[in-house]
């Protein structure tokens, strides 16, 4: 069965949301990878202050807690927070919710660099499947997938900053 | 043996011991390199620590003298988050004739995750790695005159930072090569990741001749040696390595190897100035340079921070 969800139609229900979300003075800060498009976009769209650069990165890879068993992920970006996150809120965005380990390792990073006034979460997709107390204050889609099915977030190639959205699912090989 | 394994590599080709930067693949010098990009930004943090080896304890076995790499892989495994364990191995079990495999049996019962050893045997970290059990992680500080790894890839980042491309560089490494465990890393390193031109310089008992055979161009003429260069590399001048007449003395070197204000002006306009440290002042390198714009001495020492806490998180999340 081939699922069927419409990222780009998913993003605009997932601009309205964060749009609700924004306290005074909050400011985005997307999860690497999918994430970090989804802020680079939302903070333009929302014309947000600070400029098409004024959201920040985060990165799960300095918290993982699967590194004893997976090793360093290569590849993956430095967490880049142009702002001081003192006394702010936080608005993390991210393209899948599932087991909400890459959420508690973003938080636990998220405060290496201050403390926030508040964190909340806001997702295109909640996939099901939490093995951690942790919800999102906005889902644009709730669903179930089965364990066996990877669901990523895809950007249209062509460099473009913002570039339309795509969903892609995988099976998951047994290694 | 052709097929036999490079110890420091698991069947996956991930690295799971640092031994020596000689047979290893450019993708992995590269993922450290990239790896230390990411940990120089913690020192920027409110929070200059992260977990990754929370609850692991690395034993400093340094069997010769050093304070710069002993408190730099110390202060590296404390961001990582580790408990460090700093022997003065010297003046302990050594002495008293305990031998260095029965030394790491007992440490290892003390529940070691990681061995950073220096020794002044050169392959003492490779006779450690062979015993230790699979989750134990070595990691070579320098051994004898044949490797300093961890001082070749924080050299190789100090580099990319300031040339960011390795393609079109031309290297200098001037001094005391023949004793220089950080030259012959440094050379492996640079020819790996790509350098065209490697120059080592120095008077004929100091620059070993076999190094024509690894593609590096031997100059016994500073001038000929630094000209055109964007990176020097100076080397500090081991009189504790040195028996016999291998130089008339040290005044004399600095005349014709010593790094001035006026032989770097031989150099591109942007060169930089490197050095491992410890350095001796008007003896290989003029104070109006070390301290001067182009010196990146310093630098490296930033630099070798973030690269030993890529070296040993990326070691000790691969399995043996």
């Amino acid at each position: 069965m081939m699922l069927q969800l419409d990222a780009e139609a998913l993003y605009t229900e997932l601009r309205e949301g964060v749009r609700g979300l924004l306290k005074p003075d909050a400011v985005l800060v997307g999860i690497w990878s999918g994430g970090a498009w989804l802020a680079e976009r939302l903070q333009r769209d929302l014309g947000l202050p600070g400029g098409d650069k004024g959201y920040g990165v985060i990165s799960s890879t300095l918290h993982r807690d699967d590194f004893g068993s997976r090793g360093l992920a290569a590849g993956n970006d430095p967490t880049r927070l142009p702002f001081a996150i003192d006394g702010r809120h936080v608005v993390l965005v991210d393209d899948v919710l599932y087991t909400g380990r890459t959420i508690r390792a973003v938080v636990n990073e998220l405060f290496d660099f201050g403390r926030p006034a508040s964190v909340t979460l806001a997702v295109l997709v909640d996939r099901g499947g939490r093995e951690l107390p942790i919800a999102a204050a906005y889902a644009a889609a709730k669903l179930a997938l089965p364990a066996t099915q990877r669901l990523s977030l895809a950007r249209a190639p062509d460099g473009e900053p913002g570039g339309a959205f795509s969903f892609t699912v995988t099976n998951k090989t047994t290694e | 043996m052709l097929s036999r394994r490079n110890p420091q590599l698991n069947v996956h080709g991930e690295l799971i011991h640092l031994l020596s930067i000689e047979g290893l693949p450019k993708a992995v010098l590269t993922q450290i390199l990239d790896t230390a990009g990411t940990f120089l930004s913690v020192n920027d943090r409110d929070v200059k620590k992260v977990p990754l080896l929370r609850g692991k304890s690395v034993f400093n076995l340094f069997f010769e003298n050093s304070t710069r790499t002993r408190t730099t892989f110390e202060i590296a495994a404390k961001r990582l988050s580790a408990d460090v364990i700093n022997l003065d191995i010297a003046k302990s079990s050594t002495a008293k004739g305990e031998s260095l495999l029965d030394t790491i049996a007992n440490l290892s019962a003390m529940h070691a995750d990681m061995f950073i050893v220096r020794h002044a045997e050169s392959g003492a970290p490779y006779l450690i790695a062979q015993h230790v059990a699979p989750h134990v992680h070595v990691v070579n500080a320098g051994d004898g005159r044949h490797a300093h790894p961890t001082q070749g890839l924080l050299d190789m980042y100090t580099i990319r930072h300031f040339k960011q491309d390795f393609s079109q560089l031309t290297v200098a490494i001037v001094g005391d090569i023949v004793h220089s465990r950080v030259a012959r890393s440094d050379i492996h390193a640079l020819t790996t990741l790509g350098v065209p031109e490697i120059r080592a310089v120095g008077p004929k008992t100091l620059v070993p001749g076999d190094l024509s055979a690894m593609g590096v161009r031997v100059c016994h003429s500073m001038e000929e040696g630094i000209k055109g260069a964007d990176v020097i590399i100076m080397l500090r001048l081991q009189n504790e390595r040195m028996s016999g007449a291998m130089l008339p003395s040290a005044g004399e070197f600095y005349k014709s190897y010593g790094l001035t204000p006026q032989k770097l002006a031989l150099a591109k306009p942007d060169a930089i100035v490197m050095h491992p440290g410890p350095i001796n002042r008007g003896v290989e390198i003029a104070s109006d340079v070390a301290d001067g714009t182009h010196s990146v001495i310093l630098p490296q020492v930033t630099f070798g921070i973030a690269v030993r806490m890529a070296v040993m998180s990326t070691i000790a999340g691969n399995q043996a």
